[in-house]
């Protein structure tokens, strides 16, 4: 099928940009729990970039904070 | 000299006057060594994520130094010898902050992990991109999954 098939509704995912590039990027700071908890999950690991859209040379700054963070026990190692 | 980020996790036992004479007696220690302690944060009693030594709690106080290194390193060796600070972390950062950091922002916040995320913050428009919680736990866990499938 070239056409796009009509029974199914066409799905546009909206394309993500990194957060913390760009014009108004926010800091990345191992002190700031709060965002740095909207990267990991309810389980406390550190989500992936391809699900974030976070760039690879911020991922990694991210994933320093993070581990950063678990160091100094403000954020968990494992959420049980 | 270089710029110091200090962070150091105090026993929960302690009262707040005796962590600012503890404090106060790091910040001689850097003193000594010709160095300078530019902002101080006294960041209270908070809820550390995971036990350190039977505290549940600790006090946080952040020092902002700037010092030249032999002066950091004899704080560093004194804060390992002292049986009150349960962990510390330094980092040598470019330059120093002199706003408030965001450990002090949500210190009225005690209880952080049954915080929502729904609240009114800067980040707010995070929070359409990413939305933490069940969601994306199973997203992750079923494309890891995924993957795992096709090797």
């Amino acid at each position: 099928m070239s056409e796009a098939p009509t029974t199914r509704k066409p799905f546009f995912r909206r394309r993500k940009t990194c957060p913390f590039s760009g014009p108004d990027a926010i800091p990345i700071d191992y002190k700031d729990v709060k965002l740095l908890q909207k990267f990991t999950t309810e389980r406390g690991k550190i989500i992936p970039s391809r699900i974030t859209a976070v760039s690879q040379k911020k991922q990694r700054e991210l994933a320093i904070a993070i581990k950063r963070a678990r160091f100094i026990a403000l954020m968990p190692y494992v959420f049980d | 000299m270089a710029f110091y980020e200090t962070v150091f996790v105090a026993r929960q036992d302690l009262s707040a006057a005796q962590v600012e004479a503890l404090a106060a007696n790091l910040t001689e220690l850097i003193t000594q060594g010709k160095g300078d302690v530019t902002k101080t944060e006294f960041c209270g009693l908070r809820t550390l994520a995971y036990s350190i030594k039977k505290n549940r709690k600790g006090h946080y106080v952040l020092f902002n130094i700037d010092a030249p290194s032999p002066a950091v390193k004899e704080m560093e060796r004194q804060m390992r010898l002292n049986e009150d600070i349960l962990r510390f972390l330094t980092l040598k950062i470019e330059k120093l902050d002199t706003e408030p950091s965001p450990l002090m922002q949500s210190k009225q916040s005690r209880d952080r992990r049954y915080e929502g995320f729904g609240d009114n913050d800067r980040y707010d428009r995070l929070d359409d991109e990413i939305v933490p919680g069940v969601g994306v736990e199973a997203e992750v866990e079923e494309e890891i999954e995924e993957e795992g499938d096709k090797e």
